[in-house]
């Protein structure tokens, strides 16, 4: 699997990428967490950061940030 | 009913005399923390609601292709509600430019965002009034318009970053519908996050109005920006420029400049120097902003924002 978080590194782009790394963790799945920070790269996918991509397919954007629950809901529907 | 409980805690459990300064100091204290907060938690998640209804990709939408001025006017108010990180303003900035959104129109977006928000406008209404707090958000979304149109006027998109025309945005049109209690929900937690992060400040500022109101001496500081300076203004825009501070940061400070006797003017200008400019946020803007575009940006800002100064002193 293969998840992107994207966000040019400020606090809520270092939250979601904890996020997401916890939530891979607790599923206990076999997944690569990658940040993007580049902004051609994130435009590609979404104009307001932090943004989420799973398998390539974005699951969010934007603030207000999803919780530990909803972050695990995400990557699971593309699992 | 807060009057009375801030008196009780200050009277009657800390059994403190009437008359001293300090006791007076102390349930003023109390009384105007509560209140300020109260006040904050309430507007806070009535905004977080409305806000909800706004993401980024709506407003973009709603701004794509407008006529200038009628947009600029939407831009800056759009620019409450819409909620954004601040790291965000480079994709937001190129996301806007892309869907057709004018230069000046998406200028007057980013300018009025930090600017003028739910927590600078309860943290003035509580700390000095709502004639002060009503001033101040008419003001600020004034310069945005103000300024976003004027840049949109003269016509300086040869100063964009070429590469931000050539971005094609993906599929971040996706809109992520929510029920309504996920909105209560989000505004519930988006409350919680604001008030965890200003309380300080708040608290901070209070304590100034309360414990040194009248100490104070108002010397240094009046002399030199003081009233009878007519170079108050610039001098208090071109110090907040470069620094950065949200607008619960900056309260504190405002606050302790009013205490010191400058003008109302001169330190709400010097509030909104702080919170709409600052160094970092140049540089984040220098990727998409070539820089005589930039030079232009904080020109115009600078003397918008000195202008509302002088004609608050004017009037107030």
């Amino acid at each position: 699997m293969d998840i992107k978080v994207l966000g040019p590194g400020c606090a809520n782009c270092h939250t979601m990428e904890q996020l997401a790394k916890t939530a891979v963790k607790e599923l206990g799945i076999e997944a690569e967490v990658e940040k993007i920070s580049e902004i051609q790269e994130i435009m590609k996918y979404a104009m307001s950061t932090p943004g989420l991509v799973v398998n390539g397919k974005l699951k969010h954007s934007g603030k207000p940030l999803p919780n530990i629950e909803k972050v695990k809901a995400l990557i699971k529907e593309e699992a | 009913m807060l009057k009375a409980f801030s008196s009780y805690i200050t009277y009657d459990l800390l059994g403190l005399d009437r008359t001293p300064r300090l006791a007076d100091a102390l349930n003023f204290f109390i009384y105007d923390t509560i209140k300020i907060l109260l006040l904050l938690t309430v507007i806070i998640f009535i905004v977080s609601v409305i806000r909800s209804y706004f993401p980024p990709e709506r407003t973009k939408r709603i701004l794509s292709h407008k006529r200038e001025f009628i947009g600029n006017i939407l831009a800056a108010f759009l620019g409450i509600v819409t909620p954004f990180c601040s790291c965000s303003a480079v994709p937001l900035f190129i996301g806007f430019v892309e869907a057709g959104v004018p230069l000046g129109v998406t200028f007057s977006f980013l300018i009025s965002s930090p600017m003028v928000n739910e927590v600078a406008v309860v943290l003035l209404w509580g700390l000095f009034g709502w004639k002060i707090a009503a001033i101040y958000m008419g003001t600020g979304l004034l310069v945005a318009i103000g300024a976003g149109f004027i840049i949109g006027k003269l016509k300086l998109e040869k100063w964009v970053e070429e590469y931000v025309y050539q971005i094609k945005t993906g599929q971040g049109q996706v809109a992520f519908s929510q029920r309504f209690s996920e909105r209560l929900q989000y505004a519930k937690w988006n409350t919680a996050d604001i008030l965890k992060r200003v309380w300080l400040f708040v608290i901070l500022a209070i304590g100034i109005g309360g414990f040194i109101h009248g100490y104070v001496p108002q010397d240094f500081l009046v002399r030199y920006a003081g009233n009878g300076n007519p170079f108050a203004v610039p001098l208090a825009v071109a110090l907040g420029v470069p620094l950065y501070s949200n607008a619960a940061g900056v309260i504190p400070i405002v606050y302790a400049l009013m205490e010191k006797g400058l003008s109302m003017g001169t330190v709400l200008a010097f509030m909104m120097a702080v919170t709409a400019l600052s160094l970092p946020e140049m540089i984040i803007l220098r990727k998409v902003l070539k820089i005589p575009l930039l030079a232009v940006f904080v020109g115009i800002m600078c003397v918008t924002i000195t202008a509302v100064g002088y004609i608050f002193n004017a009037i107030l």
